[in-house]
Parts: C-alpha cells; structure tokens; sequence
C-alpha cells in the first residue's frame, strides 16, 4: 500500500507547489498509516529529487527515459498508472493545475478510481472516504464521498502549504514505454520569464478603473518593489482590452488564484471576477466608487483615486521595504 | 467533419448559490440556467468551423433530465444541427463520461469538444476521460482551434506560456477562453429553425457513481472591510504589516 503522488517539474526544477503536494500526501499517508512515494518525469538532478524528501517522501521514483520528454496526456497518464501499480497506490495526489488536469482524469479511467478535483483539505475521515473541494466557482465547498476503492484528490495550489518532514532520500528509477499517439508537439511558446499568476504570493492586479494600458506601469512598479514573489494580474475586460496578457486574466472564466496578498485596483468585483479571487488570504481594494462590491470582499480599502493613490502607496512600499 | 460538443447546463454565473435537502442538493429555484461559459465559446468556433466546410455536421450532447433541453435548444439556435440528450441525472464526472463515450463510439465523431470545466463543480475532467475511455488524443485548455480536413491545430496554455499541437482525427478537445473571441448569439432566424431541428433523446446505460456530493457549505462570512483615508497609505503599508502580518 501507498500514497503515490505524481510531482511535475518545470525544467527540470520542483517548485512550492510541488512541495506543498508531497506534504498533503505525506499527510493523507499519515492518515492512512503507510508510505509517500513521489513520481518524477523527467531528467532531473538527485539533489532536485532529494528535496522531495524534505517534505515527508519515503521513496522517489524517477522515470528519466528521454521517450518522455515531451508531455503528452496520453502516454504520461499511462506511466503514471503503471507506477500507481508497481506501488499497489490506493491514494493518488494530483495538483490541480494545467497539466495534470489533463493527466490526472485518464489515469481514473484506467484504474477505475473515483476522483476528486480541486480539493481543499485533508479527508475529513478515511472510511467512508470523505473530502472537501470548490464548487461553483469558489462560491460554495462540496463534500464528497469516494466510493471506490482507488482514490484519485487533486489539490488546489496554495490550499495547504508546506510542511517540513524530512525523510532519508531514497531514489529509485523506473521505466514504462510510450503509449501509441498521434499527437505532435510542434512548437513552445514560452511568455517572458515572468512569474505565472498562479505562483505569486502577492498579485497587484488591475481593472477597467486604470484607465489604459500605459497606467499598469504603476503596478508594475507596486510589483518590483516586493519583489520575486509579486507580479501583475488583471481583470477579464482588461485582458479583452489587450491592456494585458490573457494569462493574467484572474475569475472565473480565466485563472483561480490564491495569493497571500491581492490588489485590487480599480476592479468593480464582479461576481466572475471574485470567483478568481476569494481564497485570497488578504483582499486590499482601491476604487472611487465607495459602492462598489469588491469592497465587501475585501479586508482593506481606500476609497480613491488610483492614478493618484497608487504612486503613493509606491513610496510608502519603497521606504518600508528600505527599513526592513 | 463531424464533431460532437458536450455542453454542461449550470447556473448563470451571477447565481446567489444556496442548497436544500439538508445542504445536500443545490437549489435550482428561481435560478437562470446556461451553457457553460467554456463550452459555450468552444461550440462558438465549431460552428465558425462548420459554416466554412460544407458537409459539416454539430452535434450538441447533454447528460440531463428534460430540464436540460432548452439549453439544448439554445445550442441549436446558435448553429448545432441536432441535439442528443441522454436521459440521466448527472452526479459524477466518470458516469458522465463514460455514457457519453458508449454513443461516442457508435458515432464515429471526427472531434469531440467540451469545455474547460464545467462551472458548477468545476471538475475538469470529463473530456480527458472521455478520451480515455475512446482511446485517443486530446488537449486541454485549448485558447486557439484549427481544424484542417486531415489533422487539428490546437494551441494550449502551458505554466509560461503556449504550446501548439498537432493532433490527427478522431481527437477529443476541451476549451476555454480565447477558443472563440465572443459567444455566438443566436439570431431570429436561428431560434426559429430550433424549433424544428432533431433533439434525440436517450436512454443511460446502468452505472455506479464513482463518487457522491454528501453535502455542500457556504463559505465563512467575510468580516467588514478596514476603510484607510486615501492620504493615509502608510497606514495601510503599517497594517498589512502588523496586523495582517502578509508582508
Ligand atoms: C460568463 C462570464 C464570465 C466572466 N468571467 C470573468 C472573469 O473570469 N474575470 C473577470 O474579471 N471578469 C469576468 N467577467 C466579467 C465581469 O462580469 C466584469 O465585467 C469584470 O470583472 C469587470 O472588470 P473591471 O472590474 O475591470 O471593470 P469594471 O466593472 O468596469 O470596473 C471598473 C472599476 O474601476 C473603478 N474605477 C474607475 N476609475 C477609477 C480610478 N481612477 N481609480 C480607482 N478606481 C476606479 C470603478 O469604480 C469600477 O468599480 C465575466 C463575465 C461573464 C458574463
């Protein structure tokens, strides 16, 4: 019996969130009193797969065959299946992200697994086997049971965080071969090195109130001042303005994010708009109009203009960061 | 081309959300349904696609009791030349799949579409099991769509950036914003010719439900919001600091 959970890298490096799943495994295990295994894919270094191990993995299994270089769902979906056996998994961890979303619902189909996406939790009780997830956008939470005996949670980035649990690293490589597919991949746009919406512990995010394109640069400059951790996101309407990229897009029809700090500036709070953004842990909002709904979502609001509020609240960042 | 476009019939997405039956049931008085925002942009393009290929045929599926159909009927509307309801409740993501696959593989559809995620219990995961259960390829979270008489262009959001793949029929595609630029809206004529147009009607084949909603919750209420005078922004630098610790 284990915990298997499949651990993505982005090249060929483990990032928080792959952390923050293997400690929700190591957690789910303890639940279930066995052992973590950790899935690699990938040609990654040892220290990269030892580091799982901090987090609570009592084994890495590592499939370096360069066969898998290129992800495709399809034949990644059957490696992972055949690693959840080998294992004899009876829980399997999933992010809920881009890429194991398309993954992770195959891999129930194989094993005939029930499957819970978006999961928020650790299971409220292992039998019946019962956990808690999103849904309807952020507007309610499901608690759902697992009828089956395989069990597949994806975990929403951000909804557990970390904890240290380090275990001897103990690594082991595996092979599978690649499933027959038509699929091609021929071509890798990468957007500029900045920082995914999804990874930032602080969003300066703007809306239709800025104006124009050209006054994001005060968020820009909000988002340089805190540093690596920050970056800029925006609204729908924004996005469709082409004021900003499409994958900064935060609500319910783009990203669902769950920063530590998110800014709201000059954004109404639509509904869809809120839905991206209530697991925010602190919700500053800045806007002239003292009705508008985001400030019921928010813990923080000046009522202001933020053409003149924001370059403001620059200097006031900027001195307290100098001092701290 | 054939294609098959499996819409998901939810609550409008301003919806006030509440339940009934002990929490267990979401409560549908009063509420607006629609297609789901994802699938309602990923039918948009297959129609663009349609009405430039002669010979083309849409399809549009729901899993759902009678009350699905004017959905339904809003796809045809919009361009769908017939509609399929297949006559079950929906209460799990595999169930659903796996009878939409059963008819899939009759059909013989070139491309099966779905959207994203379906908003009410924003699964996501009933067009890559559908692609499973039929064998074949597929990708995710598509933001463009080509489809060329012998092979599709689809390109995808990856962490960073874009990735376009090339995929050969049949193929299953899931979409969601940028798929389409707007959603279609239907014209008079097409409400009209709706009326007349083919919705087939179903029966389930037998299934377990692999998983099941017990309950639902809202959640916590937020407290009021800490107003800060719009000339005082050290003080809001001095709480997130102290008070709220975030920075
Ligand atoms: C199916 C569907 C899906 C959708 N999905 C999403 C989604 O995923 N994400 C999303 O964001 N939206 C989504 N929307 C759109 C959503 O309904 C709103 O239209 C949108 O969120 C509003 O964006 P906004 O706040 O930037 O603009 P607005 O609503 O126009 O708000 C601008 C705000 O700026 C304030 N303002 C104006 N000038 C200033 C100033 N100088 N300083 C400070 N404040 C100022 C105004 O008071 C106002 O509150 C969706 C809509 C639909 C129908």
């Amino acid at each position: 019996m284990s915990v298997l959970v499949y651990t993505e890298n982005w090249d060929n490096q483990f990032k928080k969130l792959s952390f923050e799943l293997v400690s929700y495994a190591s957690s789910v295990a303890k639940q279930l009193n066995t052992n973590v295994v950790a899935l690699s894919i990938g040609a990654l270094s040892q220290e990269q797969l030892a580091s799982l191990s901090q987090y609570g993995a009592d084994k890495v299994l590592s499939l370096e065959n360069p066969d898998f270089k290129t992800f495709n769902a399809l034949q990644y979906a059957k490696a992972i299946t055949e690693a959840a056996q080998q294992e004899k998994a009876e829980v399997l961890v999933f992010a809920n992200n881009i890429s194991t979303r398309a993954v992770a619902p195959r891999v129930a189909v194989k094993l005939d697994a029930g499957f819970v996406s978006g999961c928020v939790s650790l299971p409220e009780s292992i039998s019946p086997f019962v956990v808690t997830k999103k849904a309807f956008s952020g507007k309610a939470m499901a608690k759902v049971q697992i009828n089956k005996g395989l069990k597949i949670l994806s975990l929403n980035q951000n909804a557990f965080g970390l904890i240290p649990n380090a275990k001897p690293f103990v690594s082991e490589t595996f092979n599978s071969t690649l499933a027959t597919s038509n699929a091609k991949l021929l071509e890798t746009r990468k957007s500029s090195g900045k920082m995914s919406v999804l990874d930032a512990e602080i969003l300066v995010s703007g809306g239709r109130g800025l104006k124009k394109a050209e006054n994001f640069a005060l968020l820009e400059q909000a988002s340089d001042i805190f540093g690596a951790t920050a970056t800029v996101a925006c609204t729908k309407p924004v996005a469709d303005l082409e004021w900003r990229p499409h994958s900064e897009h935060v609500g319910q029809t783009g990203k669902v994010v769950a920063p530590n700090l998110y800014f709201a500036v000059g954004i109404s709070g639509a509904i869809q708009h809120l839905a991206g953004i209530t697991s925010s842990k602190v919700i500053v909002a800045i806007n002239t109009d003292k009705d508008a709904p985001i400030f019921e979502a928010a813990d923080y609001g000046i009522i202001g203009d933020a053409l003149e509020v924001m370059p403001k609240l620059n200097e006031s960042l900027k001195t307290f960061k100098s001092k701290s | 081309m054939k294609i098959l476009v499996c819409i998901s019939h939810v609550p409008d997405t301003t919806a006030k959300i509440s339940f009934v039956d002990g929490n267990k049931t979401y409560n549908k008085e009063g509420q607006q349904f629609i297609i789901g925002p994802n699938e309602e942009l990923a039918l948009t393009r297959a129609i663009e696609i349609a009405e430039a290929q002669a010979g083309s045929t849409i399809t549009a599926l729901t899993v759902g009791g009678a009350e699905v159909e004017p959905t339904l009927r809003k796809a045809l509307a919009m361009g769908a030349s017939d509609a399929i309801r297949i006559d079950s409740t929906p209460k799990d993501a595999m169930n659903v799949a796996r009878q939409i696959a059963e008819l899939a593989k009759i059909q013989n559809y070139d491309v099966i579409l779905t959207g994203r995620e379906a908003i009410d219990y924003n699964g996501g995961q009933v067009g890559e099991m559908i692609a499973e259960l039929l064998g074949v390829d597929s990708v995710s979270g598509a933001t463009e769509m080509q489809l060329e008489s012998a092979k599709a262009l689809v390109t995808r959001e990856i962490d960073g950036g874009l990735e376009v793949v090339e995929l050969q029929y049949p193929a299953v595609i899931t979409g969601q914003k940028g798929i389409a630029k707007e959603p279609k809206i239907p014209a008079m004529r097409g409400i009209m010719m709706a009326r007349t147009k083919p919705l087939l009607v179903q029966a389930p084949i037998a299934l377990d439900d692999a998983t099941e909603v017990l309950e639902h919750s809202l959640p916590k209420a937020k407290g009021a919001c800490k107003m800060i005078p719009a000339d005082q922004v050290d003080e809001l630098v001095r709480l997130l600091h102290e008070e709220a610790k975030i920075i």
